[in-house]
C-alpha cells in the first residue's frame, strides 16, 4: 500500500540532514536496509492505530525539544551491588566511568568499533529482530534507530555470568537528542541479568535485541529516571529458544513522554517469557505507554505480562497488549493483565488488550482494570493505627505488587521498593 | 473505660437512622457482650466506635477514658488504646502480614510518643504470640489474610490484638464463620488477654462464644437501643427462648 503523501514528507524531512554513520560491511547493510524499511513504513503519526493515545511528533520530529536536567537527590540504583559497569553520558559511551569490557562467558564490544569491522558475530542480530518484529505492527522509530544508532553494546554470552552487566545512562545537556541500540546474544544454557538506570537524555531511542537460545536465561531490570521533562521511546525485542527463560521488569516514575515497547518471540519448545511494569505518574506532564506483544510459536509456552500503574493529578497511563497464538502452538499458557489505580478522577488509563488464538489446546487469560483505593482496605489499615497517608502509600505497593513480584533477586526487588516508597511519599497529597 | 451515652447515628448518604440512643458503660478490666438480632444496630456500633466512614452522629457521646473519641481519626483512636476485630478481615494482597503489623505497632508508638520496636524484638514477640495462636511462620509471612481460612483470619485478628495491646478491645461476631476447634482457639486467645486494665466488648449472635468467653455483663440490643441488661444468665435466656420474649417484655 503506497504510503499517503504527508506521510513521506513528514518523512523525509526528518532524514533530511541524517546520514548513516560510517561502517564496515555487516553494519552498513545492516543499517541501509533499516532505512530502506524507514522509508517504505514511514514514521509514525497519530492516524496509525497504535499511536492514537501516545502522540508521536515529538518522537519523530526533527527538532528535539529540551528537557531541564533534574538533580536526582537519591543517589544511583544497584550503588553497592557488584556489576560490570557501562556508562553511557548523553548517550555517548564513557570509558572512564565504565569498567573494563571484560568478563567471564561474557564478550562485550562498543557497537561503535565493532561497525567499522567487514564481518561480526552481531550481522545475525543487528537489526534482524528489530525487521521480524514490523510483522503486523510496523515500529519505525526502532527502524529509525537500528539506521542511525551509532553507539551501543553488543554482548555474546556463553555460559553463566556471575555479575550483573549494568547500563548506565546519564543526563547532562538539557537538548541531548540519542539513539542506542545493543545486542545482546546468549549461547546455549548462558545466563545473563542487565540493569538499566538513568534518564539517558533529552530524548532517547533506544533498542536492545536479546537471543536467548535454548536452555539460556535472561533477566532485565529497567528503572527509568526521575527527570520529569525527558523523552523516551524503548523497544526491547527478544527470541526465546527451546525451556528458555526471558523476564523483564521496569520500573518508571515520571517522565512527561515514555513508549516501552516489547516484543517478544516464543520459538522454541517450553520456552517462559515474562515482562511487567510499574508506573507511576503525578500530573498532566506525565504519559507512559506500555506497548507489548508477544508471539507463540511454539508448543508448551508460557508467557506473562503484567503492568501496573498509579496515576494522579492528570496523569495518563496507556497499555497496548497482544497475545498471539500461532496455528500450531499447543498448551501455550499465556497471561496478561493490566490495571491501574487512579488516586484521583483527573487522571486516565487507556487500554487495548488483545488476544489472536490460532491454536485450539491453549489457556490464554486477559484483563485491564481501572479503580481507586479501595475503603474497606484503607480503614483497616487505619483501624490497626497506620496513618490515612501511610496506608494509601501501603495499599498502592500492594496494588503494584504483582508487577514487582516478577524481579527474582529479593534484594534488587527492595531497592526498588524503596524507591517506590519515597516516589509516593513525596508525591502524597 | 467505654462511657456512651445517649448514641444517636444515622448513615451519612441516606435518612436511616440506625442508633436511636444507646447507653453502655463498660467499667475497667470488665467484659461485656451485646446479643441482638440481625438488623439492631450492633456491627454498627462497632463501626462508629472505630471510626468508618459512611456514618454521622447526630446526637450523644462516646468516650474512651474520659476522652471523647468521636472527633478522632481511626488511627488517633488506635493509638488510644481502642480495638476493632473486624467480622471480616479484609485481604490486602502484596503487604506481608509482619511488616504490616509491624508498621501499625510502631505508628501507635509513635503517636503515643514512645520509640519505635526493633526489627530484632518485634520478631522475638511476634513469634512467642504467634506460636499461642498455633499461627506458623508462614502465615506471618503472607501477605494479610490472602490465602487465610475463615478461622486463620480470625486468629490472625486475634495475634494483632495481642501485639497492639489495645486497652479496650471490641470483637465483631469473632465467632462467625468458626468451627468449635478454632472458636476455641480464638476464645483461649481472647481469655489470656484478660487484665485488669483491659477491657472488652463482644459483639456475637449467639451464646456459644459467651460459653468460652465469659462476660461479666450481657447486653440485648435491638432496633438501635439497648433494651435489656443483666448477667452472664441473659445470654442463656436467650439461647432457650431466642429474642422474641425479650422483644415484647420491652415493647
Amino acid at each position: 500500500m503506497a504510503l499517503p503523501q504527508v506521510k513521506i514528507d513528514a518523512t523525509e524531512a526528518r532524514l533530511a540532514g541524517m546520514t548513516l554513520p560510517e561502517g564496515g560491511a555487516w553494519a552498513t547493510k545492516a543499517r541501509e536496509s533499516a532505512l530502506a524499511r524507514v522509508r517504505a513504513m514511514g514514521l509514525p503519526t497519530r492516524r496509525d492505530e497504535y499511536w492514537r493515545w501516545t502522540r508521536p511528533e515529538t518522537l519523530a520530529d526533527a527538532q528535539v525539544t529540551p528537557a531541564a536536567l533534574f538533580h536526582n537527590d537519591e543517589g544511583a540504583l544497584f550503588e553497592d551491588r557488584d556489576r560490570l559497569k557501562i556508562v553511557f553520558v548523553d548517550g555517548v559511551f564513557d570509558a572512564e566511568q565504565s569498567d573494563d569490557l571484560t568478563g567471564e562467558n561474557l564478550e562485550i564490544s562498543r557497537l561503535a568499533e565493532a561497525a567499522t569491522l567487514d564481518v561480526h558475530w552481531a550481522k545475525d542480530l543487528y537489526g534482524v529482530l528489530e525487521a521480524r518484529g514490523n510483522d503486523p505492527v510496523e515500529r519505525p522509530l526502532a527502524a529509525l534507530n537500528t539506521a542511525f544508532a551509532s553507539d551501543g553494546v553488543l554482548v555474546r554470552v556463553t555460559g553463566q555470568v556471575s555479575r550483573p552487566v549494568s547500563f548506565i545512562y546519564l543526563h547532562k545537556s538539557e537538548t541531548s537528542d540519542v539513539m542506542l541500540h545493543h545486542a545482546i546474544k546468549l549461547e546455549e544454557g548462558a545466563e545473563l541479568t542487565v540493569l538499566e538506570t538513568g534518564p539517558a537524555a533529552a530524548r532517547f531511542n533506544k533498542v536492545m535485541e536479546v537471543e536467548v537460545a535454548d536452555r539460556a536465561s535472561f533477566h532485565h531490570i529497567r528503572a527509568q529516571g526521575r527527570d520529569h521533562e525527558r523523552r523516551a521511546v524503548t523497544a526491547t525485542y527478544a527470541r526465546l529458544g527451546e525451556e528458555s527463560t526471558f523476564k523483564s521488569f521496569t520500573m518508571t516514575v515520571n517522565g512527561v513522554l515514555t513508549r516501552n515497547e516489547c516484543i517478544l518471540e516464543l520459538t522454541g519448545d517450553n520456552a517462559s517469557a515474562h515482562v511487567a511494569g510499574a508506573a507511576l505518574g503525578d500530573g498532566a506532564g506525565f504519559n507512559h505507554d506500555d506497548t507489548v506483544f508477544v508471539t507463540h510459536d511454539a508448543v508448551n509456552c508460557e508467557s506473562r505480562q503484567v503492568f501496573k500503574k498509579v496515576l494522579k493529578n492528570g496523569a495518563t497511563g496507556i497499555f497496548q497488549g497482544k497475545i498471539l497464538v500461532q496455528p500450531g502452538a499447543q498448551k501455550t499458557d499465556g497471561y496478561q493483565i493490566s490495571q491501574s489505580l487512579l488516586l484521583d478522577e483527573d487522571s486516565n488509563f487507556l487500554a487495548k488488550p488483545e488476544l489472536e488464538i490460532y491454536a485450539d489446546d491453549v489457556a490464554c487469560s486477559h484483563g485491564s482494570t481501572s479503580g481507586a483505593i479501595d475503603d474497606d482496605a484503607l480503614f483497616y489499615l487505619r483501624a490497626r493505627g497506620v496513618p490515612k497517608a501511610e496506608a494509601q502509600d501501603m495499599l498502592a505497593l500492594s496494588f503494584l505488587a504483582e508487577a514487582i513480584e516478577e524481579v527474582e533477586d529479593e534484594g534488587i526487588a527492595e531497592e526498588i521498593l524503596d524507591r517506590l516508597r519515597g516516589w509516593l511519599k513525596r508525591h502524597r497529597g | 473505660m467505654l462511657e456512651i451515652k445517649n448514641l444517636h447515628v444515622k448513615l451519612e448518604e441516606e435518612d436511616k437512622v440506625i442508633l436511636k440512643g444507646v447507653d453502655l458503660s463498660v467499667g475497667t478490666g470488665q467484659v461485656h457482650a451485646i446479643m441482638g438480632p440481625n438488623g439492631s444496630g450492633k456491627s454498627t456500633l462497632s463501626y462508629v466506635l472505630s471510626g468508618r466512614d459512611g456514618y454521622e452522629v447526630t446526637d450523644g457521646s462516646a468516650s474512651l477514658e474520659g476522652e471523647d473519641i468521636l472527633e478522632l481519626e481511626p488511627e488517633e483512636r488506635a493509638a488510644a488504646g481502642l480495638f476493632l476485630a473486624f467480622q471480616y478481615p479484609v485481604e490486602i494482597p502484596g503487604v506481608g502480614n509482619m511488616t504490616f503489623l509491624r508498621t501499625a505497632l510502631n505508628a501507635q508508638r509513635k503517636a503515643r510518643g514512645e520509640d519505635e520496636l526493633s526489627a530484632g524484638d518485634f520478631l522475638k514477640i511476634i513469634r512467642a504470640k504467634a506460636k499461642d495462636l498455633n499461627i506458623d511462620a508462614d502465615m506471618l509471612k503472607r501477605p494479610v489474610n490472602m490465602g487465610f481460612s475463615g478461622g486463620e483470619k480470625k486468629r490472625n485478628e486475634i495475634l494483632q490484638m495481642a501485639m497492639l495491646e489495645p486497652k479496650m478491645c471490641i470483637l465483631d461476631e469473632t465467632d462467625s464463620g468458626l468451627d468449635v476447634d478454632a472458636m476455641k482457639l480464638v476464645s483461649q486467645g481472647v481469655n489470656a488477654l484478660r487484665s485488669e486494665g483491659r477491657s472488652f466488648l463482644v459483639i456475637t449472635h449467639y451464646q456459644r462464644l459467651l460459653n468460652h468467653i465469659v462476660p461479666d455483663v450481657v447486653h440485648i440490643m435491638a432496633d438501635g437501643r439497648i433494651i435489656k441488661s443483666g448477667g452472664k444468665e441473659l445470654a442463656l435466656e436467650v439461647e432457650e427462648n431466642g429474642y422474641a420474649d425479650i422483644l415484647g417484655e420491652a415493647a
